[in-house]
């Protein structure tokens, strides 16, 4: 894999952090590549905010270290990390302009420079007229486009995104997705921090998986689908479908009106897809054959079902 | 960092002076003040207007001459003719404070039967003022019996001018002006009370504004926590001192114009009234209407920056430690705001409900109120008692309670171990307020009580 073999924009080690009688983060570490997106998933309460807040320096960690490029993380690095909370909110009773303008010199950005990129940033959302506005006479999706600008207006190398599309409309998730792409292309590395897997999946490059306090799983995206993919694939056509054979193994089977099927097919060791759709080809008419590839939601309750099945039942209620 | 704090300040600071609501109160204030003075300026001198007792003697024996002559600026006797009840309706109808009668054949050496009519209630200073008349004229009345000449009478009716002096531990005199006293140790302690109050609950309510928009986050991923309180704390005492410096030089200003005028009026009204109702215009009349006309003089806005400037050499003649004043205000105002500026801010992070406050509000403002009602009614009255020590001791009511010692003369060792206490107590406040404000701010949904807060202070970051 690529971004493995290069040293990583972030990498946490072995952090933890106790809340009272809470443990929030039990020794958890991960490392994410330069100019990549990364999920960091798992349900709410796994503590998915606590390590982005100790990334962010909101809080300290009790115990373990995190690293930005190879330096230990220090006051100095804020201004290369932009942060979008999941709690959405900017000073409701000042202007947008001087509201970013302000959010921007916190972060190290001259007011010229700052003043130079939102005009670019609110020209490319369509939100110029509103400059001179303030926050609360916006709508909620605008508030949220001005705060999404707040995040990377200084041109962050690392971008924190917490539950990155709730409450943008289709639309405007189009837009900060392709925003997020091209950021990407730029140079930036982006966290994805979320619990609707699914919504991040396709964009991801590699992902964490973080469950009750402990990391249940990492790696680049592609190798973790291969490492849970079985070698099933899925078959639909018309026929009278009878697999005997010592290679394939069906898994599941299902008739419908008019000779149509629907099955899942198991390969043993050593046959390929090919073999099947051979032997498929001469008994029925195939109309679609596909590999059955777990998503990351499915994976995900694979792993707490193997390493952690005490908390399967809460885990998929929260996921839920 | 020190440019994130002056950026947080900043902010704080302009996004308050822009407010309309500022602009509003800066320039309305000043106008209240300014009514307040001419209010003042009427009730002072409609308490120094000159009141009228007529006089109805029938006993014969002149006691109405001399009650004449031993009027004074306050009071006046006015003798009059025709019967009782004829007297009892003129000095209604005149708007005269009173009637004296003194019946016929009455006698010096034992004068009963004299009545004095008023209208209303007769007030005891008003009585006192007239027995005291009353018995210096029979007094006169039986020594010009017992042989003294009218020249003699008049050598021994001396007026003494009486003026305080106060020692000081070097023995020296100075002179002593307690109403000058009481009157800055009032105007100073009532400074740093309202601004404390009005600007602490200040930086609660920004405190609280930010975490109810959530905007706290954002500022705390660029920002450490305590320059964010720090910088709030700040930006606000610059809001209220530019407050108060434009409230100062707008009064002034309009003190200076609409005060002038209105007295003006007053003076005018005050010497056509004193001159209509005693034809006999007598040497104390004159005075009242001359002094009035001086006071007023002094308040064309040209000779205002003399009155300042003279004020300060009258308060070093007096015994009034100017500079430890100015001093002393300085170090209570800064201290007092920023010890209770912290506490409010504290407050402010650790509710999520602005009407949550209540429950920790009481304990902050008690302290204050206590130190304002007992430093003007114990303090003010014994500003060496041990009521006075202690309360300027203590870091909660030092900066109310120390201010109203100061005009008096506080010890220095006093004075030093105080502003000690201060800088602990504030530090110490601070370095709480902080810890509730860090675990605070970030804290939603919770009902907080004072056993989860002392639990805040032992979190680590």
């Amino acid at each position: 894999m690529p971004h493995s073999t290069a040293a990583p924009i972030l990498e946490v080690r072995n952090v933890r952090k106790q809340y009272a009688a809470h443990t929030a983060l039990d020794g958890v570490s991960l490392a994410v590549p330069e100019q990549s997106i990364f999920g960091l998933l798992g349900p709410n309460g796994a503590g998915k905010t606590s390590l982005i807040r100790i990334i962010t320096q909101i809080t300290g960690a009790d115990a373990g270290e995190v690293f930005f490029r190879g330096e230990k993380l220090n006051p100095s690095h804020i201004a290369d990390i932009g942060y979008l909370p999941e709690e959405r909110g900017l000073y409701k009773k000042m202007k947008v302009g001087e509201q970013l303008i302000y959010l921007a010199q916190l972060r190290g950005l001259s007011r010229a420079d700052a003043v130079q990129r939102i005009k670019k940033w609110l020209d490319r959302f369509d939100i110029k007229a509103w400059a001179e506005k303030n926050v609360e006479d916006l709508s909620k999706g605008m508030q949220q486009k001005v705060q999404f600008v707040a995040t990377v207006l200084h041109e962050p190398k690392l971008i924190i995104l917490d539950e990155p599309f709730s409450g943008f409309d289709p639309i405007n998730a189009n837009l900060i997705k392709d925003e997020i792409l091209r950021l990407k292309q730029e140079g930036a590395a982006i966290i994805f921090s979320t619990h609707r897997m699914e919504s991040v999946e396709e964009m991801c490059d590699s992902i964490a998986l973080i469950n009750r306090s402990r990391k249940v799983l990492d790696g680049p995206v592609t190798a973790i689908r291969n490492q849970f993919k079985n070698n099933t694939y899925e078959v639909e056509g018309q026929g009278k479908l009878m697999v005997v054979h010592p290679d394939f193994e069906v898994i599941e089977q299902r008739e419908r009106e008019n000779d149509h099927f629907y099955a899942r097919i198991q390969l043993h060791a050593g046959t390929t897809p090919n073999d099947l759709l051979r032997y498929l080809i001469g008994r029925v008419e195939v109309q679609a054959f596909r590999e059955q590839v777990p998503s990351i939601n499915e994976i995900f309750i694979r792993r707490v079902r193997e390493t952690m099945p005490e908390t399967l039942h809460e885990t998929a209620n929260a996921l839920l | 960092m020190a440019s994130k704090f002056l950026l947080v300040a900043q902010r704080e600071y302009l996004t308050r002076v822009r407010k309309k609501a500022f602009v509003v109160l800066t320039l309305l204030v000043p106008f209240i003040i300014a009514g307040f003075g001419v209010l003042i300026g009427k009730l002072a001198s409609s308490d120094e207007s000159t009141e009228i007792v007529d006089v109805r003697d029938t006993s014969g024996l002149g006691v109405a001459t001399r009650l004449t002559q031993m009027s004074t600026p306050q009071l006046q006797f006015l003798p009059v003719t025709g019967s009782l009840a004829e007297a009892k309706h003129n000095f209604q109808k005149d708007k005269h404070a009173g009637l004296l009668y003194l019946p016929e054949g009455l006698d010096v050496q034992d004068p009963k039967g004299v009545q004095f009519f008023g209208k209303g209630n007769i007030s005891l200073s008003k009585e006192d003022r007239v027995k005291k008349a009353l018995t210096d004229a029979f007094a006169e009345l039986k020594m010009q019996k017992s042989g003294l000449t009218q020249t003699q009478l008049d050598q021994l009716r001396a007026k003494v001018p009486l003026s305080s002096v106060s020692l000081d531990e070097a023995g020296k005199e100075k002179g002593s002006n307690s109403g000058v006293t009481t009157g800055i140790a009032s105007a100073l302690a009532i400074l740093i009370y309202f601004f404390i109050f009005l600007y602490g609950v200040q930086i609660m309510r920004g405190v609280g504004e930010e975490k109810s928009s959530r905007v706290m986050e954002v500022m705390l991923s660029a920002v450490k926590p305590f320059d964010l309180m720090m910088g709030k704390i700040v930006g606000i005492a610059a809001v209220g001192l530019t407050q108060f410096l434009l409230w100062g030089l707008l009064s002034w200003g309009a003190t200076a114009v609409v005060v002038p005028l209105v007295m003006q009026d007053e003076v005018t009204k005050a010497k056509t009234e004193v001159a209509a109702t005693s034809p006999s215009a007598n040497a104390g009349s004159a005075t009242v209407a001359d002094q009035a006309a001086v006071s007023a003089e002094q308040m064309n806005p040209a000779k205002r920056a003399n009155v300042i400037s003279g004020a300060f050499e009258k308060a070093s003649q007096l015994n009034i430690p100017i500079w430890t004043i100015v001093f002393g205000f300085i170090v209570y105002f800064l201290g007092g705001y920023l010890l209770y500026g912290a506490l409010f801010g504290a407050v402010g992070a650790a509710v999520d409900d602005q009407t949550d406050t209540q429950q920790f509000m009481f304990p902050i403002t008690m302290p204050l109120i206590l130190s304002y009602v007992l430093g003007f009614s114990v303090i003010l009255r014994n500003p060496d008692g041990p009521v006075a020590f202690w309360m300027s001791m203590i870091p909660f009511t030092s900066p109310v309670a120390m201010v109203i010692r100061l005009p008096f003369g506080v010890p220095t060792w006093q004075l030093a171990l105080s502003i000690a206490l201060l800088v602990v107590g504030f530090v110490g406040t601070v370095w709480v307020a902080a810890r509730i404000y860090r675990v605070g701010i970030l804290m939603y949904g919770k009902k907080v009580t004072y056993r989860e807060l002392s639990k805040w202070m032992f979190y680590k970051g």
